[in-house]
């Protein structure tokens, strides 16, 4: 759809028919003292030039660094096509079309995102994305407070071992519409959640249990005996996922007997660049008896009069345009660019191709954790699998430590001791499919020599 | 126009009560709700057991166009939600008054006598106000 901007005929055109005289009177509602005059401590603007240079030379301050750092967002290859598609016109107006069926191209490509999400997670049906995967989470407990009519506790199991952002926006999120979040807590030895722990909550009224797979620390939960026992014990089970890890590992809907009821995660690592953090995209799943639950868009499959094929968005009767405060989310939307990013990764990728960046990064990062144990005063911290991020234990604190590496050009990975005190001087590492042998010895050298050098000193 | 039962009592925003028997509440939304909200393809009754207070959203209808609230017209207990609109939710539609009930009360002590129920002709005379 081509942008027109109006002309100065046009806004006559427009102010004459509401019989206003220019626009700044249709802000005079706004009282005078309510109004910023100007903004202090903003700049004054720069011009094409000027702002190109400006970012140019901030990039330049971030360098190249070689990065070892996962914890949520990972360096994947994205194949060249992805964005040279992305950013066509035709798609690159990120938000959805306000008439929306006049955009058949933008709902066929939503509904095939939808459809490869819901295969790659094994569950019946997808939405359009959500913002990204903590407000996915946020959503889900959110969602299944609605959706689970036989708990009115509103009380959500999070394992200690889930992101610690995504724990903190789900409490940024959901804490003040009345649901509350109880800490469980994972094995000091394997880094998980023992599915026993859930024995001593039998019999309570527990609306959900979220399980991270892989949870934060980069380690296997026991999907099974988790989502089969919570079941047992009558709660919903929240899955929270790594797409690419999808491709190697059971999906969730596959978990245990009967399978997670709703399943999110962060689409980041299918295409979406680190970009410094965002803006990247959510996605959120769930059986078909919950759809009217789902929050956000949903595009479906249909006919016309004629009795040709088209796509329609379904299910709006629950979304803020039509039911405003009483929506089943005012504080979600469709990322529409990063989603068509992620449809064009996977469609390029492939089930073959998903599960060999699955399976190499895996073989990178046991590689990685190999060469780094290697190194004297660094140990693994847990025992189990993991699959393409570990936490190790280093013998003095972890930060000049990755000062230290960061000066040699190397980001090397998550320091722990903020969000994880228990665990002492912990380093959470990642290596993806970018990762060489050549780079992981890089890192392996540069840290013997800083604790080597940190010894002698 | 739309039908209005004389045996029922009604409220403001379009709910029916009907006293069974044994002393318990029946409770659906009326015939002009239903042609106001179009062809219903969902309808979420409450849980059994579930306590309402009065003003309560209790259930909801949904058309393709829009998802209504449905309010408790009085405190009590669910004795149980209506089975058979889960899978044929058009019921609302056809037996507004019938087949399409969206749950059974137990009212709370008192609850009925305080709850301002209107009879069928303060109903129709609500339904005339609103040009219905």
């Amino acid at each position: 759809m081509a942008f027109i901007p109006h002309t100065e005929a046009d806004v006559a055109a427009m102010l004459a028919a509401i019989g206003a005289a220019r626009i700044e009177d249709l802000f005079d509602e706004i009282p005078a003292q309510l109004r910023v005059k100007s903004l202090a401590g903003v700049p004054e603007a720069l011009n094409e030039m000027q702002i190109g240079r400006l970012m140019s030379e901030r990039a330049a301050a971030d360098g190249t660094a070689l990065s070892f750092l996962g914890a949520g967002a990972y360096e994947h290859h994205i194949p060249a096509a992805v964005w040279a598609i992305t950013t066509r016109g035709e798609f690159y107006s990120a938000y959805t079309p306000y008439q929306a069926e006049a955009s058949q191209g933008t709902l066929q490509l939503i509904y095939e995102f939808q459809t490869m999400i819901a295969r790659l997670t094994g569950m019946q049906v997808a939405n359009a994305s959500m913002y990204d995967g903590a407000s996915a989470m946020a959503e889900a407990a959110l969602m299944a407070v609605r959706a689970h009519r036989k708990s009115s506790s509103a009380r959500i199991l999070v394992p200690t071992s889930v992101h610690p952002h995504y724990r903190r926006v789900a409490l940024a999120t959901a804490a003040n519409q009345g649901l509350k979040f109880e800490e469980l807590p994972y094995n000091a030895q394997q880094g998980v959640v023992p599915a026993a722990s859930l024995e001593r909550l039998a019999g309570e009224d527990i609306t959900a249990l979220i399980v991270q797979q892989p949870n934060f620390f980069g380690c296997l939960e026991d999907v099974d005996a988790l989502t089969d026992r919570a079941h047992a014990c009558g709660m919903f089970v929240i899955a929270v996922v790594n797409p690419t890890s999808l491709a190697l590992l059971k999906p969730p809907g596959e978990w245990g007997t009967r399978g997670a009821d709703i399943a999110v995660g962060e689409g980041q690592p299918l295409g979406v660049p680190l970009s410094s953090g965002g803006p990247y995209l959510g996605f959120m799943t769930t059986r078909m008896e919950y759809v009217r639950q789902l929050p956000g868009r949903i595009v479906g499959r249909t006919l016309d009069s004629a009795g040709r094929e088209g796509f329609t968005l379904t299910l709006q009767a629950r979304e803020q345009h039509i039911r405003r405060a009483r929506a089943t989310s005012n504080i979600c939307t469709n990322q529409g660019l990063l989603m068509t990013a992620a449809t064009i990764y996977l469609s390029l990728m492939g089930p073959q191709g998903l599960a060999r960046t699955a399976a190499a990064s895996h073989a990178r990062t046991r590689e990685l954790v190999a060469a780094l144990t290697r190194v004297p005063g660094v140990r693994l911290a847990f025992a189990g699998p993991c699959f393409h991020e570990a936490v190790l234990q280093l013998d003095r604190p972890v930060a000049p430590v990755l000062r230290s590496l960061a000066g040699r050009g190397i980001l090397g990975g998550l320091d722990l001791s903020g969000y994880y005190p228990e665990l002492g001087n912990a380093l959470l590492v990642c290596a993806t499919e970018t990762k060489t042998s050549a780079d992981i010895e890089r890192y392996r050298a540069g840290l013997s020599e800083t604790l080597q050098g940190a010894r002698a000193a | 126009m739309s039908n209005v039962p004389e045996d029922l009592q009604y409220t403001k925003s379009h709910e029916w009560v009907r006293t069974l028997p044994e002393g318990t509440l029946e409770i659906g939304i009326t015939d002009h709700a239903q042609q106001a909200l179009g062809d219903l393809v969902f309808v979420e009754v409450p849980e059994a057991g579930r306590v309402l207070k009065a003003g309560e959203s209790c259930a909801v209808v949904e058309s393709v166009k829009a998802a209504s609230d449905v309010y408790a017209p009085l405190a009590g207990r669910v004795l149980a939600g209506n089975p058979r609109l889960a899978a044929e939710p058009e019921t609302v539609n056809t037996d507004a008054y019938g087949e399409g009930w969206l749950l059974r009360l137990r009212p709370a002590d008192g609850a009925l006598a305080a709850a301002g129920l209107m009879s069928a002709a303060e109903y129709r005379k609500v339904l005339d106000a609103e040009g219905g």
